[in-house]
């Protein structure tokens, strides 16, 4: 009920009705009314019969849309790997070809239905690959260096990478397009966020390979650098180095893989040198390496835990496993957080800040795990492009 | 020595699209002129019915144009920004300058020009603005 100043009371149900009827009067389609009551129920049949149809429609826009970035993409990762070839590795002819049959390697992982030794035929393997794909960088770029090798290696493994999940991507958005399975769209459409993020994160890693950038993966290699930089450097196998520190009176083997080239060196085998140049003689083996980090923690947030602290496929930390095992070394692990964009693009000034207070937490391990006199193996695990010793 | 590249940006909207666009928007200009003109001699049927012409025209193209632009801003990557800090070992003279090719951590950059002591550089990072609310 509304009152008004001059003292009127009126229904507000009255003025609603009022209001509608003068709507109704004017109403421009009135006499057309039919032809809106045909178009609102042939509507709802419509959605009836064929809103899944519509609903897949949808999907199969959205991905789509995205299988166009992801073609965007990964053109632009062959772009920059063929530029770099030309610009670093002066060939003589053009190396597009070469380029475009790299793209396409594949590697098969061994059959694992009996898996005892499977990971000894997983590395052979793995070094099978490691060697051609290098072979293959040096004929394309026959005047590049060791370091820009690696670094052209790198560059072209994630093209190779962005290349493989557009071709999956592509492949599950035709095969829905084909069979109009709403099942198999949803699935790719589902997980489509994560995908391209990740697509994202590689053609920022494309850039920073290509100009031999630290990437955030590089946390630990990095803290290892700080460690040893003004030390003596040895080389040790495979495409690591090591440095004999002297901290808080113990001895510490600190070792990384090699820079300032893109690589990851073989962890396994060097743990597994230094403890047998000291028969065993390690107090503890302390491991850093960047970790992936959950939604709601910080970047660079440090945690500290036990065990072998490495990624990969598993042929180093299973090497690293046994070499401590057989003289029951302890091993303890300090990780910097990151999420997927930040491990494999430009490293960002959080990581690097964080970096100094992992050496500072190593420092602590030691003081707190190890007596004076000790012997320690420090090891900084990562991709070492753009971080020398 | 290079520096990267500031901009990746290749797409742009195709030149036929955005002549279409154009072309459909000034058929529905026209449209609402013409319904003015309609509704000015009183006929008013014909003036409604350019009146909806137009809108529609108008929505459609701006809507089509919006899409075009926002595709593009999609395939549109930033390329960050990285610097390069060169220390220098003895009195701690500092430089901050953009990331080069060839730079790498704990590279020897020869003499300090204050001391003459050894350069380094100690640090390559980029810098990353949090967006308010990611």
């Amino acid at each position: 009920m509304l009152v008004f100043p001059k003292g009127e009371v009126v229904e507000f149900t009255a003025i609603m009705a009022s209001l509608l009827g003068q709507v109704a009067q004017t109403d421009p389609f009135g006499e057309f009314s039919w032809i809106l009551n045909i178009l609102f129920y042939g509507v709802f049949i419509a959605f009836i019969f064929y809103g899944q149809r519509i609903q897949m429609y949808v999907m199969l826009r959205e991905v789509e849309g995205s299988l166009f970035k992801l073609k965007f993409i990964k053109d632009e990762g062959r772009k920059t790997a063929i530029e770099t070839i030309k610009e670093i590795g002066k060939p003589q002819t053009d190396p597009t070809g070469r380029v475009d049959r790299f793209l396409e390697y594949f590697t098969i992982p061994p059959q694992s239905l009996d898996p005892a030794g499977v990971v000894w035929k997983l590395e052979h393997i793995l070094d099978v690959r490691d060697v051609r794909l290098k072979d293959e960088v040096k004929l394309m770029a026959p005047s590049a260096d060791d370091t820009q090798t690696n670094n052209l290696e790198n560059t072209l493994e994630v093209a190779m990478a962005l290349n493989f999940i557009y071709k999956v991507i592509r492949h599950y958005y035709l095969l829905g397009k084909k069979t109009l399975s709403l099942y198999v769209i949803m699935q790719i459409q589902m997980i489509l966020p994560l995908i391209m993020r990740e697509a994202e994160a590689y053609a920022t890693a494309l850039k920073a390979f290509a100009y031999g950038q630290p990437i955030g993966d590089g946390a630990g290699a990095l803290a290892a650098a700080k460690l040893m930089h003004g030390h003596e450097i040895r080389r040790i196998p495979k495409d690591n180095v090591a440095a004999t520190v002297p901290i808080e009176g113990r001895t510490a083997y600190v070792i990384k893989a090699e820079g300032p080239g893109g690589n990851v060196g073989k962890t396994g085998d060097a743990v597994k040198i230094i403890i047998d140049e000291n028969e065993g003689k390690i107090a503890t083996v302390i491991m850093i390496d960047a970790a992936m980090k959950l939604e709601g923690e910080d970047v660079g947030e440090l945690a500290e835990g036990v065990g072998a602290v490495i990624g990969g496929p598993g042929v180093d930390q299973f090497k690293i496993e046994e070499s401590i095992l057989k003289y029951h070394i302890p091993i303890n692990g300090i990780v910097i957080k990151q999420d997927i964009g930040d491990n494999v693009s430009p490293m960002r000034k959080e990581i690097f800040d964080a970096v100094d207070k992992a050496v500072e937490r190593v420092k602590q391990v030691i003081l707190e795990r190890t007596k004076e006199g000790d012997k320690v193996i420090i090891v900084g695990v990562g991709n070492s492009t753009g971080i020398a010793q | 020595m290079t520096k990267p590249p500031r901009s990746n940006a290749a797409a742009r909207i195709s030149s036929f699209i955005l002549m279409i666009i154009f072309v459909t928007l000034a058929l529905s200009l026209t449209a609402l002129i013409l319904a003015i003109t309609a509704f000015s001699y009183g006929n008013e049927v014909v003036a409604g019915y350019l009146l909806l012409i137009g809108f529609l025209g108008v929505a459609l193209s701006t809507y089509v144009l919006f899409q075009a632009r926002r595709r593009i801003m999609r395939l549109k990557m930033e390329v960050p920004t990285i610097n390069t800090t060169e220390e220098c070992v003895k009195c701690g003279t500092k430089n901050v300058r953009e990331f080069q090719r060839g730079d790498y951590v704990f590279k020897d950059l020869g003499p300090c020009q204050k001391c003459n002591d050894k350069m380094l550089i100690t640090a390559i990072y980029r810098e990353v603005k949090e967006k308010p609310g990611a």
